[in-house]
């Protein structure tokens, strides 16, 4: 694209660290990606990856020796840094010092100690030992105070997470959910693969965001590569985007309603949701739409059905319409689980939640790949509530729905390249970013290239590693009936965030 | 025949019937409202496949669970069973015991008592949860129901179902009075309350932390678990009938003759379809309460059975 943004990379020493980071968090950037590499005798090298809509994208490079490895902690700058870093702990055996709760994040405590599987030397299998059970709850103690425990396993179709309520009567006093329980080893996956692989990998990171993931990996192969792509194909791609986010929000839109029993909205945006899963089939080849994004390019099968997409935007609205017209259902909506802008803020939320909470991010408008033009509008919310998080949805179904007759009406029957670059050979220890605005916020990965092309080091962030700790912030003053409401409302990615 | 040997004919007759019927019943209400929503729905007659599958399944009991648990889906059937033989519902005749209203509600209480006791036995916090809050609610419903038919007894001069759904009968006049208008609406909400069904509790959520009456049940399996559905079955059921009888007295058998027996069975039938079919057809528009309006939603039941005692005081 003509409007470039600058990218920079520098080391910086660790002394420096926390004020640079300072500064650049000062001047609107957006910690987006923490990533420690291990490079062998050489030690560590961590990157810090900065994102402001302004100025591009910045990374910070820390080398950290081998022996004895630690970095001074960014936790009382930024929260997310802060989990990053305990991530760092837990794969690189990387120290942050300073950190006020170094606690283990992703690695549960059946995992041995001295064990940190992003690490060269790392054996593939490790020891298991017993759950140590060292998970250690807040005790809220007083008079009648008492814990639910639930999950991991749930009683519908969801993914596994343990949520523990600390409860007085029916008002959760303070909710603490421990996730990491889907964590597959996906950034050791990534290594040693070609850009190809890399792909069919990505795009199973977390299912529903088959081309959230799949496009900012191939972004950021192309960025490391110096692939430019044809505006086709970019086209095709934002295509892709808006047909992942309308099919996600139309099911959501009814996975809300019928959480508190409203279950005709549900029925009827299964419905529509079907509708558009057998046109992706035709489209991609894949009802969740896999397969329509190439390293270097893009392909369709078919042509988007436009009145297809318009019809289920016009009926969508219609069950919006019905589920907020009943005055039962807006009670239980308005005023649930609110998440204020400040805390949202502080916690780097993004995605619908984030502007739900009246944060005005958007990777589409914020890092663009093509101009999306005129009916492109960020869709912003201030309440903060299940109600807001409704709306944000509802009316960003309409904005895809909108986009994707426009993208295919500048496509004009033309279905991208269809190119997918085989030869990615170079220079060696080249990297590359990407931010990509998934249909729940902003995907960022990060990739190094050997000479021949492989992936080396592939570091990817989900959007729900953001996203989930806001989840118990909103819980204040709310009753544990609605808490599935609340977690709907958030509706975030297991399988993202435990990568 | 003599007349307690015609009673005991009477209480096995409805006893049969609504066992029969009080799974299609359920099946109807998901019925209806499937095909309302635009889904296909399972068919009529799956509670009853379930309810056989699990009759043949031996339960397991949750390790810490007491006699409590093995003897709770016993009595919440037996309570239900002993409801649905006391409530005139095929015939307005007189049974073994009398028809008390307030023999009728200690009986459902019993039932409503057990199954709480039951989801507390197994410790786990769910059961606790479904317990806590359907005692919240039961506390708020007896009153109501109470004071709904204490209304309509009120111009009879008498306590007894059989003897309300006579009179009502006999003097159709008296259903569309204020006093019986008032009272049947009140009893119709406090019905949905006690039978755990929208907008007081979602019957189909598996949702635990929202869940009240299918909370306590978490634990059951087996034959125990088909005792506690029939149980909560068959109370829907008598608690429709009673409804419906109330609203339409008509094709209730007055006698124990074989033939008024059968009309009557045939007339409860066709009530208990018609109610099913708008119990799940009103559920479609409805969504669930947040817990904490529930009290007031029963609250307002109770005003307007108070306002039922009232008028009917004014009345007569």
């Amino acid at each position: 694209m003509s409007t470039h943004p600058r990218h920079t990379a520098h080391e910086v020493e660790a002394g420096r660290l926390v004020g640079e980071v300072e500064a650049l968090l000062g001047a609107g950037a957006r910690l987006a990606l923490v990533a420690a590499h291990d490079d062998g005798p050489s030690g560590f090298r961590v990157v810090y990856l900065f994102a402001d809509p302004a100025q591009g994208r910045t990374e910070l490079v820390l080398r950290v020796p081998r022996e004895a490895p630690a970095i001074p902690s960014l936790a009382s700058l930024s929260f997310p840094a802060g989990r990053f870093e305990r991530g760092l702990q837990d794969t690189f055996g990387i120290t942050p010092t300073g950190h006020p709760r170094p606690r283990r994040l992703v690695l549960h405590d059946h995992w041995p100690v001295d064990w940190y599987p992003m690490r060269r030397d790392a054996t593939t299998e490790p020891r298991f030992g017993p759950d140590r059970g060292t998970f250690s709850f807040v005790p809220v103690l007083g008079e009648g105070v008492y814990e639910i425990p639930v999950g991991p396993v749930h009683a519908g179709m969801i993914e596994p997470g343990h949520f523990r309520f600390s409860v007085v009567g029916e008002t959760i006093i303070r909710m603490k959910a421990r996730l990491w329980f889907v964590h597959r080893g996906m950034e050791k996956l990534f290594e040693g693969r070609t850009a190809a692989e890399g792909l069919a990998l990505a795009e199973v990171i977390s299912g529903d965001t088959a081309v959230g993931h799949g496009l900012a990996f191939a972004m950021a192969v192309e960025d490391a590569a110096g692939l430019v792509v044809d505006e086709q194909d970019r086209l095709v791609r934002a295509l892709l985007l808006e047909l992942e986010r309308l099919h996600n929000h139309v099911s959501d839109l009814g996975a809300i309603a019928n959480d508190v029993g409203f279950g005709i909205a549900a029925a009827h945006t299964q419905r529509l949701r079907e509708r558009l899963l057998r046109q992706h089939a035709a489209l991609t080849g894949h009802r969740l739409l896999r397969g329509g994004v190439r390293i270097g390019g893009a392909a369709l099968a078919g042509d988007v059905d436009v009145a297809l997409v318009r019809g289920v935007a016009s009926e969508l609205a219609e069950v919006v319409d019905i589920t907020l017209g009943n005055s039962v259902v807006m009670d239980r909506f308005v005023g649930t689980a609110v998440l204020g802008r400040e805390a949202a803020a502080e916690m780097g939320v993004l995605g619908y939640v984030a502007r739900a909470s009246g944060l005005d991010v958007d990777a589409r408008r914020d890092h663009p790949f093509v101009d999306l033009g005129d009916r492109f509008a960020v869709v912003t919310r201030q309440d903060g509530d299940v109600h807001a998080r409704f709306a944000v949805r509802a009316e960003e179904a309409q904005v895809s729905a909108a986009l994707v007759a426009d993208l295919a009406d500048r496509l004009d029957g033309r279905r991208g390249t269809g190119r997918s670059a085989a030869d990615l050979t170079g220079a060696a220890s080249r990297s590359g970013a990407s931010l990509v605005e998934a249909w729940r916020g902003t995907a960022c990965h990060r990739v190094e290239l050997d000479a021949s092309g492989r992936t080396t080091r592939v570091a990817v962030v989900d959007p729900s590693f953001f996203t989930w700790p806001a989840l118990p912030v909103s819980l204040q003053d709310t009753i544990v009936p609605d808490f599935p409401l609340a977690n709907k409302s958030f509706n975030q990615s297991y399988a993202g965030n435990d990568l | 025949m003599s007349a307690v040997g015609a009673q005991v004919v009477v209480a096995v007759v409805q006893v049969v019937v609504l066992v029969l019927a009080a799974p299609v019943v359920v099946g109807v209400t998901r019925e209806v409202r499937a095909r309302a929503e635009g889904r296909a729905g399972g068919r009529v007659g799956q509670p009853w496949r379930d309810l056989v599958k699990w009759w043949r399944k031996r339960p397991l009991q949750a390790t810490g669970t007491s006699v409590v648990s093995r003897i709770a889906p016993v009595l919440l059937l037996s309570s239900s069973l002993v409801v649905v033989a006391l409530v005139p519902l095929v015939t307005a005749a007189p049974t073994v015991v009398p028809a008390d209203l307030l023999v009728v509600v200690s009986v459902l209480l019993v039932g409503t008592v057990a199954i709480a006791l039951l989801g507390l036995d197994a410790g786990s916090a769910f059961g606790g949860m479904g317990s806590s809050r359907h005692m919240m609610i039961a506390a708020l419903v007896e009153p109501t129901v109470l004071m709904a038919v204490y209304a309509l007894s009120v111009p009879v001069g008498s306590s007894s179902l059989s003897a309300i759904v006579d009179a009502r009968r006999d003097d159709p006049a008296s259903i569309a009075s204020p006093a019986g208008v008032l009272a049947v609406v009140a009893l119709v909400v406090v019905v949905l309350a006690e039978t755990g069904r929208l907008p007081v509790d979602n019957p189909s959520t598996h949702l635990e932390l929202t869940m009240v009456h299918e909370a306590m049940l978490l634990e059951a399996s087996g034959r125990d678990l088909a005792s506690l559905e029939l149980g909560g079955w068959l109370r829907l059921s008598a608690l429709l009938g009673l409804v419906g009888n109330l609203v339409l007295p008509w094709g209730v058998a007055g006698g124990t003759g074989p033939g008024e027996l059968a009309l009557g069975a045939v007339a409860l039938l066709a009530k208990l379809g018609l109610l099913a079919a708008v119990l799940g057809a009103a559920e479609v528009g409805v969504a669930k309460l947040r817990l904490f309006r529930v009290p007031e939603l029963l609250a307002g039941s109770f005003v307007l059975a108070f306002l039922a005692v009232t008028a009917s005081a004014l009345v007569a």
